[in-house]
């Protein structure tokens, strides 16, 4: 088990973002427990569960590594090809529970960019983190926006 | 000048020829015309009762580029006021959505109750005897109308009354109401945009034939990933029984296919078998098996599309020829164990909205037609696909059928001639899941 400390937690979500910004997706989904789920909340209820919204993203595991297999496939038209991305991880707070679990919340700013358009993703991160064997791993890995309506960015067909 | 618009769609029904000149998707005058006759002369949908559940319940919308309070007065009546204040314009609405006795202007303070009537001014000793408050109220669209929890307005105050206006889609949109007694519009509206011209949006949301190719990921890869065949959705392009693309009155058209496998067909099967036979004890099978046993896409006229596997409403408006912005809802049960509506989301949420394995790439394919309509040396969009044959979903009859009525509105001279009769199997046999 490591210490879970500022560094580490840091280092983790920072190497997230990498992974992101050069579609590692296949490495970045060994970052997942197998329960785990990767949500993007809707953007007028944002605080409600998934049984009482309709999110915009809302993967279990099985549904995240489709995503992925699509992604990377080359027939998700939106990305394909695929955009640039450069992900900002700030602010990062982390409070370790009772149960082992880490709740991590984070800014994030994701710029993207395709075909001479540019959009700004923003918003905060939600995750909860658990260690499994001695390494980190999302158990949700939630991501917040600030957006009041996806205009002019359309679509949310990049991992956020 | 009427005129200027003649020549924008060319339909040949002898030869089997159906073309839309690509300026209908890139001139700012088209789209001037099409703000006064096509949403100006039509029903507009603004919203579902269910999203005001109590008196003084009331959500804020644009309608037709015009802010708008969908509200339910003290009295329980649902009313459509427009948001701007009598006084000198501000909008007297400040939340998105919520529950309120009155509606303040925070400018200089006039004040409406929920059916929109002044109820007080500051410094009223500052108007003189011609001034009466029952003189300013907010103004409301000229029609209102509701249907089935379905709320719409009209700019056109001798519009036909809504029902009328349907038409033969009253059928198809009972098919698809008639699911669920009581429904609810859902918290979350997917608001999104497409760096395209609305009209590429409305053929897109009936249009089979690009479904295996644009969305392969999830009719093929997903649908495999998720334990099913990746010919459970050939229905949409095989020329099948049960495959039909619908001309009906007035623009509105609908598509249907024989329904494959959808996310929560295995993983609530038990849950849909039970509310099936509720609906057979209802309906009876013939009926049931025509609701439930069809995939069907609904398009009212000139805006709105009921997207029945997701059970979603979708309407959008252009703000410019290249630009348009999307408002989805889910309407679901009422009452539904929470697994199940959770279920219920995923299967929309899989393939529609920005985050969905479906419409990402309908925005992607969208944008790169408007992209391509720069090219003016390519003048025709063709659109002739199916006029020869009886028509399936992956055909066109049901873009032509919203490209006549429009054309009619920019070009009122020319009389749109319905493709064909409706073919004698689609209004009498309600089991077409032949074999
Ligand atoms: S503009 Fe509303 S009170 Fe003056
Ligand atoms: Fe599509």
């Amino acid at each position: 088990m490591h210490d879970i400390n500022r560094e580490v937690i840091e280092t983790f979500l920072y190497r997230e973002a990498d992974l992101l910004d050069r579609w590692q997706l296949n490495e970045w989904l060994t970052l997942f427990t197998r329960d785990a789920y990767y949500q993007v909340p809707p953007l007028d209820a944002r605080e409600l569960p998934p049984e009482q919204a309709l999110y915009l993203v809302d993967d279990n595991y099985e549904r995240l590594n489709s995503r992925i297999k699509q992604l990377l496939k080359g027939n998700a038209h939106a990305e394909s090809p695929v955009s640039r991305t450069r992900r900002a991880v700030t602010n990062v707070m982390f409070a370790l529970q009772p149960n082992g679990e880490v709740q991590v919340r984070a800014n994030f700013i994701i710029h993207r960019v395709r075909r001479e358009l540019l959009d700004v993703y923003m918003g905060r991160y939600d995750h909860i983190l658990v260690q499994t064997d001695g390494k980190l791993q999302f158990r949700m890995r939630k991501a917040v926006l600030d957006l009041e309506a996806l205009r002019p960015q359309g679509k949310v067909s990049i991992i956020i | 000048m009427p005129q200027s618009f003649a020549g924008l769609v060319e339909d040949d029904q002898d030869n089997g020829l159906f073309r839309v000149n690509r300026r209908a998707f890139i001139d700012p005058a088209v789209m001037e015309e099409e703000k006064r006759t096509v949403f100006g002369q039509s029903w507009l949908y603004v919203g579902h009762e269910s999203e005001l559940p109590e008196p003084g319940s009331f959500v804020r919308r644009e309608v037709a580029w015009r802010p708008v309070i969908m509200v339910r007065d003290e009295a329980g009546t649902v009313r459509i006021l427009f948001d701007t204040c009598p006084h000198r314009g501000n909008t007297v609405c400040k939340e998105a959505a919520g529950k309120t006795k009155r509606f303040q202007c925070f400018y200089h303070g006039w004040t409406f109750n929920t059916r929109g009537e002044l109820i007080s001014v500051p410094d009223s000793a500052g108007y003189g005897p011609g001034f009466d408050k029952k003189n300013f109220p907010l103004a409301t669209p000229p029609r209102v109308e509701t249907y089935r929890g379905l709320v719409f307005m009209s700019l056109k105050a001798d519009i036909v009354d809504l029902v009328t206006y349907f038409g033969r889609a009253k059928e198809y949109l009972d098919l698809i109401l008639n699911h669920s007694e009581d429904v609810e519009i859902v918290p979350g509206q997917q608001s999104y945009s497409m760096r395209a011209n609305w009209k590429l949006l409305v053929e897109n949301s009936i249009d089979g034939y690009h479904a295996m190719m644009t969305h392969e990921r999830y009719f093929i890869d997903y649908m495999e990933d998720l334990g099913g065949s990746s010919k459970d959705w050939e229905s949409i392009v095989a020329p099948i029984p049960g495959n039909t693309g619908i001309e009906l009155d007035s623009g509105h058209a609908v598509i249907e296919n024989p329904i494959g496998k959808l996310p929560m067909s295995a993983n609530a099967a038990q849950h849909l078998g039970k509310v099936r036979a509720e609906l057979e004890a209802k309906f009876g099978r013939e009926y049931t098996e025509r609701m439930v046993g069809f995939s069907r896409n609904l398009f009212i006229f000139p805006n709105l599309i009921f997207v029945q596997n997701f059970r979603t409403v979708r309407t959008f408006y252009p703000a410019s020829p290249d630009y348009l912005k999307v408002n989805a809802w889910a309407l679901l049960p009422k009452g539904e164990p929470a697994a199940i509506r959770r279920l219920r989301h995923d299967n929309f949420i899989s393939f529609l909205g920005p985050g969905g394995f479906g419409t990402p790439d309908d925005v992607e394919a969208l944008e790169n037609c408007q992209r391509g309509f720069a090219v003016r040396e390519m003048e025709w969009s063709d659109i002739s696909r199916g006029m020869k044959r009886p028509p399936t979903s992956s055909d066109e009859i049901q873009m032509r059928a919203f490209w006549r009525r429009w054309y009619q509105c920019l070009y009122p001279s020319y009389a749109p001639q319905m493709e064909r009769p409706v073919p004698a199997q689609v209004a009498a046999v309600p089991n077409r899941r032949a074999a």
